[in-house]
Parts: C-alpha cells; sequence; structure tokens
C-alpha cells in the first residue's frame, strides 16, 4: 500500500470530525450541566425566575443544620449498604443455581432477567400495591402460614418503609449483579477448580476458598454499579414512600426533588443532589483502580 | 438430594424476582369485588381468581385513560434518540476504535465515565436549562437529553464491538485502493450493523424506563411517556384505580423482557463493558455472525487487534476490551 496525503486518508482529521459531535454533546450536555450543579448549590436561584445571584455556603448551611436533610443522607446510606448486602449474597446464591443445568432453565431465567427489563417506576407502582396497608398479599400470607398476629403497615411505619424501599432496591439490582457473577465464574480456569476436587475440598470449601476469592473482582464490580444504581435512585422512593410518612423515608435524590423542583429553590436542590458526589466519586475511584490493576495484569 | 436443593433454591429465586409479576397479571383481570377484599379476611384466597377473570380494566386502560398517548409519546422519544445516538455514537465509537490511535482507548474510557453521573444529579441545572430553551412540559426537551445517557454509553460499546471485528476487511480495501473515507462510508457501515442494532435496543430499552427527566421536565398529562403517566397519572387524587395501574405495568414489560432475553441469548454482555468474559469461555453471539459475514480469520483472542495495537507493534495490553477491563482468567490467577 502506497501512502497517500489526500485529506481523504488523513486518519488524525477523520477521526477528529468524527468525535467532535459527540464531544460536544458530552461537553455541552454533560459537562457543563455538571458544572453548573455544583455552581447552582452556591447559588440562591429560584425555578420562577432566571435571576441568579451568589449565596456562599447558604444552602449547605440550611440544609446541614435540616434533621430532614440528615435522615436523607444517612438513609441514602442505609438503603445503599443494606441492599448491596442482599444482592451481593443473591447474587452469589443465584450464579450457583444457573451455572448448573436443569429442567426449565431457560423459563427460570426468563422470570430472573423480569427485574432488571422492567422500568423502575413501573416495578415501584407494583410493589406499593403489594405493600399495601389494608390489602398486602405479604401480610395475608404472613397471617395465613400463621407467622404474623397484628399488622404490618409497609409503607406506613419508618422503619418498616426503609426495608420495604431496601427490598425493592435488592430486587431490582441482583438479577443483573447475577449476570455479572455469571460471567465471572465461566471465566475460573478449570483446572483450579478440578484440583481443588482432586485435593479433597467439598462444596463448601470450593466456594469460600477457591472460587469467592477469584470472583472477587467480579463481585466488586457489580456492587460498585449497584451503589450508584441504588444511591442516585429517584423513582423507588418517590413511587413507593413519596420521602413520608412525616419526611422520614426520603433519600438524597427525592429531598433534591421535593426541594429543588417542587419546592422551586434550584440552589437548595443542587446543595442536595451535590452529596451525592461522595458515593459517586468512591465509585469511579475504585472502578479506574480495578480497570488499571487489569491492565497492569495482562 | 443435591438435585433437590438445587430445584428448590432455584424455585426460590423465580419466586422472589416474579413474584411482583405474577401480582400484576392477577391484579389486571381479576374483577373489583374479588380485587378490593382486605387481607385481614383470611377466608379469602388472594393470590388466585375467586371470581371468574374480567377485562374490565384492561378497556379502561385502553379506553379511557390516556395510556395508548403515553405509548405513542414513548415511540415518537425513542425514534427521535435512536436517531440521534446513531448518527452521533457510532461515527464516534469507530473514531476511538480504528482512527485515534493509541488515546482512543482513554478517551473512551473517558467518555463512559460521564455515562456514571446520575440523573439526580443533573436535573436541577437541566430544569434551568429546558426552561431557558424554552422546552419545558415537551417532548423536545427529553429528545434533547435523552442521549446525554445514551451517547456516552454507546460510544463506548461501538468501540468495544468494532474491537472484535477484524481489522483486515477494512485493511483489505485500503489495499484494493479505496482511500481511508471511502473504508469509513462503504465498508465499515456494513460490518457495524450488529454494533447499531446494539445501540439501537439500549436506547429503546433506557427511554422505556427512565422516569427522573420525565417528571421533572413533563407536568401536563397528554404530554407523559408511559414511564411516567402511569404512577403518576395514572393515580386520580388518592384513587388508585389498581386493576388498570397494573394492566399498564404489565403490558410495558413483557415486551421489554421479551427483547431482553432475545439480546441476552445474543450478546450475554451488553449491560456494561465490565460484564464482559473472556472470548473462550463467553463466546459472543454477535461477533460470531459479524465474522461470518466477513469470513476472513478464524477469531480466536489473538486476532481481536484493532490498528491501533497493530500499529504500535501488537503491545501485551492487547485491543480486547474483555482483556482490558475484564476479568479474565490470567487477571485473576495473578492477583494474589
Amino acid at each position: 500500500m502506497t501512502p497517500r496525503r489526500t485529506l481523504a486518508d488523513r486518519e488524525d482529521v477523520l477521526g477528529g470530525v468524527m468525535l467532535t459531535p459527540a464531544l460536544a454533546y458530552v461537553i455541552l450536555l454533560v459537562g457543563v450541566p455538571f458544572v453548573l450543579a455544583i455552581v447552582l448549590s452556591f447559588s440562591d436561584a429560584t425555578a420562577g425566575s432566571l435571576r441568579f445571584g451568589w449565596a456562599g455556603v447558604r444552602n449547605y448551611a440550611a440544609i446541614l443544620a435540616d434533621p430532614i436533610f440528615l435522615r436523607a443522607l444517612r438513609n441514602t446510606a442505609v438503603v445503599t449498604i443494606g441492599s448491596q448486602l442482599l444482592v451481593v449474597v443473591l447474587a452469589t446464591a443465584a450464579a450457583q443455581v444457573f451455572r448448573a443445568t436443569f429442567r426449565g432453565k431457560r423459563f427460570a431465567r426468563f422470570v430472573l432477567l423480569l427485574p432488571w427489563a422492567v422500568p423502575v417506576s413501573l416495578a415501584a407502582i407494583a410493589w406499593t400495591w403489594i405493600f399495601d396497608s389494608t390489602f398486602s398479599v405479604i401480610n395475608w400470607t404472613l397471617k395465613a402460614a400463621g407467622l404474623l398476629h397484628g399488622w404490618l403497615y409497609w409503607l406506613g411505619e419508618p422503619a418498616l418503609a426503609l426495608l420495604a424501599i431496601i427490598i425493592v432496591q435488592a430486587w431490582r439490582i441482583f438479577p443483573f449483579a447475577t449476570v455479572i457473577v455469571l460471567a465471572g465464574l465461566s471465566s475460573i480456569p478449570q483446572e483450579i477448580v478440578e484440583a481443588a476436587i482432586v485435593d479433597g475440598a467439598g462444596f463448601w470449601r470450593r466456594l469460600f476458598q477457591v472460587e469467592l476469592p477469584l470472583l472477587l473482582p467480579v463481585v466488586t464490580v457489580a456492587v460498585l454499579f449497584g451503589v450508584v444504581y441504588t444511591a442516585t435512585d429517584l423513582g423507588v422512593v418517590y413511587i413507593l414512600t413519596g420521602g413520608g410518612p412525616a419526611n422520614t423515608t426520603h433519600v438524597l435524590p427525592t429531598l433534591a426533588f421535593q426541594r429543588g423542583i417542587l419546592g422551586a429553590d434550584l440552589g437548595q436542590g443542587a446543595a442536595i443532589a451535590v452529596f451525592l458526589l461522595p458515593f459517586l466519586i468512591v465509585v469511579a475511584f475504585a472502578m479506574l483502580r480495578l480497570a488499571r490493576r487489569a491492565e497492569v495484569g495482562a | 438430594m443435591k438435585r433437590v436443593a438445587l430445584y428448590a433454591a432455584a424455585l426460590g429465586f423465580v419466586v422472589f424476582a416474579g413474584f411482583p409479576f405474577y401480582w400484576m397479571l392477577v391484579t389486571t383481570f381479576k374483577q373489583n369485588r374479588d380485587l378490593y377484599v382486605g387481607a385481614s379476611d383470611l377466608s379469602h384466597i388472594p393470590w388466585i381468581f375467586n371470581d371468574p377473570p374480567t377485562l374490565e380494566h384492561v378497556k379502561l386502560l385502553f379506553g379511557q385513560t390516556d395510556f395508548p398517548r403515553w405509548v405513542l409519546n414513548t415511540l415518537l422519544v425513542v425514534a427521535a434518540v435512536v436517531v440521534i445516538t446513531v448518527a452521533v455514537a457510532v461515527p464516534a465509537g469507530y473514531s476511538l476504535a480504528r482512527l485515534a490511535g493509541r488515546w482512543g482507548e482513554r478517551m473512551g474510557m473517558g467518555i463512559f465515565f460521564t455515562y456514571l453521573i446520575p440523573p439526580t444529579l443533573l436535573f436541577v441545572p437541566f430544569s434551568r436549562l429546558v426552561s431557558l430553551l424554552g422546552l419545558q412540559n415537551s417532548l423536545a426537551s427529553l429528545i434533547l437529553i435523552y442521549p446525554t445517557m445514551t451517547i456516552p454509553f454507546c460510544t463506548w460499546l461501538v468501540m468495544g464491538f468494532l474491537r472484535s471485528v477484524p481489522w483486515e476487511i477494512e485493511e483489505q480495501a485500503m489495499i484494493d485502493g479505496y482511500s481511508r473515507l471511502a473504508v469509513i462510508l462503504k465498508v465499515a457501515p456494513r460490518l457495524i450493523v450488529p454494533g447499531i442494532l446494539t445501540v439501537v435496543v439500549f436506547t429503546f430499552t433506557l427511554v422505556m424506563q427512565e422516569f427522573v427527566y420525565a417528571l421533572t421536565f413533563i407536568s401536563s398529562v397528554e404530554k407523559m411517556t408511559v414511564s411516567l403517566g402511569v404512577p403518576i397519572a395514572l393515580v386520580r387524587g388518592d384513587v388508585y384505580h389498581w386493576g388498570a395501574l397494573m394492566a399498564a405495568a404489565l403490558f410495558t414489560s413483557i415486551p421489554l423482557a421479551v427483547v431482553y432475553n432475545l439480546f441476552i441469548d445474543r450478546e450475554p454482555t451488553f449491560h456494561h463493558p465490565f460484564t464482559r468474559g473472556g472470548c473462550h469461555e463467553n463466546p459472543n453471539g454477535i461477533v460470531l455472525r459479524a465474522h461470518r459475514r466477513g469470513s476472513v480469520h478464524p477469531l480466536g483472542c489473538s486476532s481481536r487487534r484493532g490498528p491501533a495495537a497493530g500499529r504500535t507493534g501488537g503491545q501485551a495490553r492487547g485491543g480486547g476490551d474483555a482483556h482490558h477491563y475484564g476479568f479474565h482468567k490470567r487477571h485473576s490467577l495473578h492477583q494474589p
């Protein structure tokens, strides 16, 4: 191939031209709004007018003195950690089941993936009906089984409502985590597992001392994505409890929405949303480290 | 004994994952007097049809609510966002995989990370931006903003996909006298088709599922999408029409579930680049298809090299995204 030097063969020019629209979109509509999100949190902007005044740290001072905000911050951490713990256990167990072959596996896998396929808001409304204070099928089943003597007001009591939120978040995310763990399981070299069997390791020993340590990076990735999906999710809490009863189950996104959009106080809404950043920075940092380790390992 | 435990565990997961969908199904077709019996009445079993099934909720949903309108709105937004995403992300992915050299990888990673910035961090500034542009309460606002989620992810997706398509086809075209531009315009599109299909499916599912931006920008009922209208506008005041609500949830879930399952059979890794396994253990349906069509080289891991890696002497990092970020067995073995 003889190298030619026409414009149609300049890879740098062509590459630049083809990349520009995507870069422009990302910079203008993700980068700029991201900066704006932080700038707004230091402003007294409201939704009603386009006025924009500097407010210093007033928004932050206001929310940090606000028990509803502190509660939302705590709830976000509790829901994220609680649901991800559940996800890890469920996904590891489900992966053990779904790596085996059994009759009806195709159907079982179809059902397993449903929670991940359905829109969050529709799943949340279905769970709202399941947790209904009068018609809850869970209460009926528990009572019919003789396990419940009083009554569970699932979405009416703060602790139960938080538990309900954790259950729904775990339900929604564990199929995704299972897919990741399955992919990880299939990449464990068969020789290692066979060597463990030859050495006399049983199922549990193999699981905890051979496979789980090898799966650790994969499970970490699943958890990192799960943290992002849970901590930054608005739909589940907004539809399930709306932050109630009495503002006890707000998480950061729902409180930011309530103050920033419904309450029209953009500055305070932005300041609340900014508290999501620590969650995201930890996740981004961990992912970069994992990616780099994989790179060095290669 | 082991089989029994396996089936019991599988059944447990199926019940947990599928129970809300069973509940949608039962609620959709139950008569009201069968539906609204308090759960404290133990003689009335809510799990089954105690009265004959009915279509009244389905008729209500399609005849007397804005649900059909929301479906149309959603499809309109899907179509527009697909066009924008394909037009922007496919060239960008090609550029990063084939033209950008060693910077492509890093830039691709950078673009992918913007996908992690969540809607709940951006909806406040976007609400201001959308009202500045005069787009509040319009489908145009969604069409403008949704690509901020699809473009980063799909650029990454196309880049990873192209890494698995042998470079030799394009190289051969250049040897045959095509200019680089002609290769991009005439040869590459055919190779990218399966990748574009992935982009379309991803965009479709994302638009179907999005809730936060729709909730922020759209206020009037006739402008809503399905995922917003069903949980927000089907509830009239405090009255929940649970039959119609669950019917809407059910009918929206079915096509999505079918798409997901068809797709995950072909491309087990489309959710995330991080889920890609090694290529021996987890052969990737789409890649194999593309390879058959091109029928050039057997597609072992070693041939998964982009031109960038080729130019720099095929350095050890390899071109395959699975190797780069993934958890190929070699990495996990070397990690203590």
